[in-house]
């Protein structure tokens, strides 16, 4: 399957860009680097050199690994700073209220992870057994992996281009051992790049129940975000639905609404009409979230009774019922083949 | 097979964009000033301030070029009402976009180049870098004073990109932005190591995001903490230029494309902006 020309923007007005270049074979094409719109481009070199042969085995070892997770949901915006391992964070912790299930978080900003903090096991270290790396456990139930984890110190800059960004994914994919998981939840990096690419490539065979999308209320956010939801469409990403983060902020001496992040195009919801997605709801800004993000605490236990805890479980409860749809379809779906 | 065919064709292609480059490429010697916006977290307003930087250098009649180099989440010509404008091409290269009609803020972004603003660039690294060389060297910026540069979040293929085609050029450093809570400082402290181990000075951090006054009460509350931008400019030993405040208004501004400092003059939001413009007026004295 040719990945480029689905996924390549059609170009506007006259220019001279490789990158738009309509005629791209793709990079999993038998004539990568070869054809005549191929020269010129500085991917040439790369395309025409390093053709893998056959599907990557790796995908195969990956849904052999997380055969034994039943539900994988990646968290995803085009925009950064809007909440995503907040979000994960709290989905996490909401999953694994019920002690019967088992969670594991998997974090795939590789330059920015920052889920040991918000998870409370910064500075903690990942061992590695016979069946692979041991993900940090934050309780009985709940689990992260993260290349936080791997750095000496907090300090320390994870300066690295695709590639080798990848080739972490894949590892943390195929080697950790996460056990017998009920949820394994992936948060991202903003963008629609290497690190999305890898994950929906790898994940292929894998089966991901789908990908919840956060954003803010402004427009300038929405912008980034119908991209990503172009993005999921483009690589066949099923979308459980988009939620509307730091909407609303009540003032806690005077209780009055003010809307720090107007949202001067409809906001999230509105969105969600227009690109026929479903629209999960709204959390709306509370800054003891943030503090309890900074000192590793779940906002959910410390202050359960917030409107912000309430908008908090009824998301995560929808997230809950799609996963068991898709999993009954699933097993109806598979029942039938074999039938 | 196919390799030893090729191999010559990128050979020659490398000789003739050497000579290309030469006579046509280097369009950032006319530049006075490099400065790079960068911050290791997503939405702490990057590209907010990269735009006020911009307008307000402008304002003290500087002429002034704005790149956005955020490929998958361009975001500087929405601020600019600019969404629907063309790239045009010169014999020299491309030309930017002019904000003005006295042609003192030129802006280049690749929203100007897709077809529909919903149209998601979903490339690799090695087509990223290649663009972003392409911004670097075939954007035809003519004189200007100050270029300013907006990045996405993260020390990964744009930003390794940026610093090593602009090596030659001297820039004159980065602005870090970051909100004030921990998790993004935390972020931000890699963007300071992901500096000195590429060389680029920094000319100082701003804390974004700092405090939002409740427009009915006037209570200040500090809705993502307060000070963490600060502490990690005393931590560093880099300049520290001070606390932007939330302002509903700006962002409003923003989504519509509108300039905050013709609009609302009187917002403390803007006198913040300002000062950290004077500190950057005050780089082009102080050079030699």
């Amino acid at each position: 399957m040719a990945d480029v020309p689905e996924n390549a923007p059609t170009r506007k007005g006259y220019f001279d860009n490789f990158a738009f270049n309509n005629h791209c074979p793709g990079t999993q094409s038998q004539d990568a680097g070869k054809v005549s719109a191929c020269q010129g481009c500085p991917n040439q070199n790369i395309c025409a050199s390093s053709k893998p042969t056959g599907p990557d085995p790796a995908v195969q070892e990956i849904s052999q690994r997380l055969s034994n997770v039943k539900h994988k949901v990646i968290v995803l915006s085009g925009k950064g700073g809007v909440g995503k391992s907040t979000f994960t964070a709290h989905l996490a912790h909401g999953l694994a209220s019920n002690s019967e299930k088992q969670i594991g978080v998997l974090d795939v900003d590789i330059c920015g992870p920052s889920l040991p903090r918000i998870l409370g096991v910064e500075g903690e270290q990942v061992h590695q057994s016979g069946s692979g790396w041991s993900p940090v456990y934050v309780d009985d139930n709940l689990s992260l992996m993260s290349v936080g984890f791997l750095l000496s110190s907090p300090s320390d800059a994870v300066i690295w281009r695709g590639p080798k960004k990848n080739g972490l994914i894949k590892q943390f994919l195929r080697d950790v051992d996460w056990g017998d998981l009920d949820y394994l939840v992936i948060d991202t990096p903003p963008g629609t790049s290497d690190e999305h690419l890898s994950i929906a490539q790898y994940l292929k065979e894998a089966q991901i129940d789908g990908a919840v999308i956060i954003t803010t209320p402004q427009e300038v956010a929405l912008l980034d975000v119908r991209k990503e939801i172009n993005f999921c469409q483009k690589v066949g990403l099923p979308i459980i639905g988009v939620v509307e983060n730091m909407s609303g902020f009540v003032c806690p001496k005077c209780k009055t609404e003010s809307q720090i992040f107007p949202p001067t195009t409809g906001g999230g919801k509105k969105m969600s009409e227009d690109m026929k997605v479903p629209f999960l709801g709204s959390l709306p800004l509370d800054p003891l979230i943030g503090k309890c993000c900074d000192e590793g605490k779940s906002f959910l236990s410390e202050v359960p009774d917030s409107p912000a805890t309430k908008a908090y479980i009824s998301i995560i409860k929808k997230i809950e019922n799609h996963c068991s749809q898709t999993l009954a379809a699933r097993e109806t779906d598979t029942g039938e083949t074999t039938s | 097979m196919g390799i030893s065919f090729y191999a010559p064709v990128i050979e020659d292609y490398g000789v003739v964009y050497g000579i290309f480059c030469m006579f046509v490429g280097d369009h950032l010697s006319g530049v006075q000033h490099v400065i790079m916006v960068l911050s290791g977290k997503g939405g702490v307003g990057k590209s907010t301030v990269a735009t006020q930087i911009a307008l307000g250098l402008r304002h003290e009649g500087k002429r002034v070029g704005l790149l956005d180099v955020d490929l998958c989440g361009p975001s500087i010509p929405r601020m600019f009402n600019l969404d629907h404008q063309d790239i045009h091409q010169c014999p020299e290269g491309w030309l930017p976009v002019y904000v003005d009609k006295d042609q003192k803020l030129a802006i280049m972004s690749i929203s100007f180049l897709l077809e529909n603003q919903n149209d998601a660039i979903v490339w690799r690294g090695p087509k990223k870098t290649a663009m972003i060389k392409q911004f670097l060297s075939d954007v035809v910026w003519k004189d200007l004073d100050y270029l300013v540069i907006d990045t996405p979040p993260g020390t990964s293929d744009e930003h390794i990109s940026v610093v090593e085609n602009l090596k030659s050029y001297n820039p004159d450093g980065a602005i870090l932005v970051t909100t004030p809570q921990a998790v993004a400082v935390g972020d931000v402290r890699r963007e300071i190591t992901f500096c000195k181990k590429t060389h680029v000075p920094v000319i100082g951090i701003i804390e974004n995001m700092s405090g939002f006054v409740c427009p009915n009460c006037s209570e200040c509350t500090n809705v993502f903490s307060k000070g963490g931008g600060e502490a990690l400019a005393k931590e560093f030993h880099v300049p520290f230029l001070g606390h932007i405040p939330l302002d509903p208004k700006l962002t409003q501004c923003l989504d519509e494309g509108k300039n905050f400092m013709e609009h609302y003059d009187k917002s403390p939001t803007l006198h913040a902006i300002e000062k950290v413009i004077n500190t950057l007026v005050r780089i082009d004295r102080d050079l030699p």
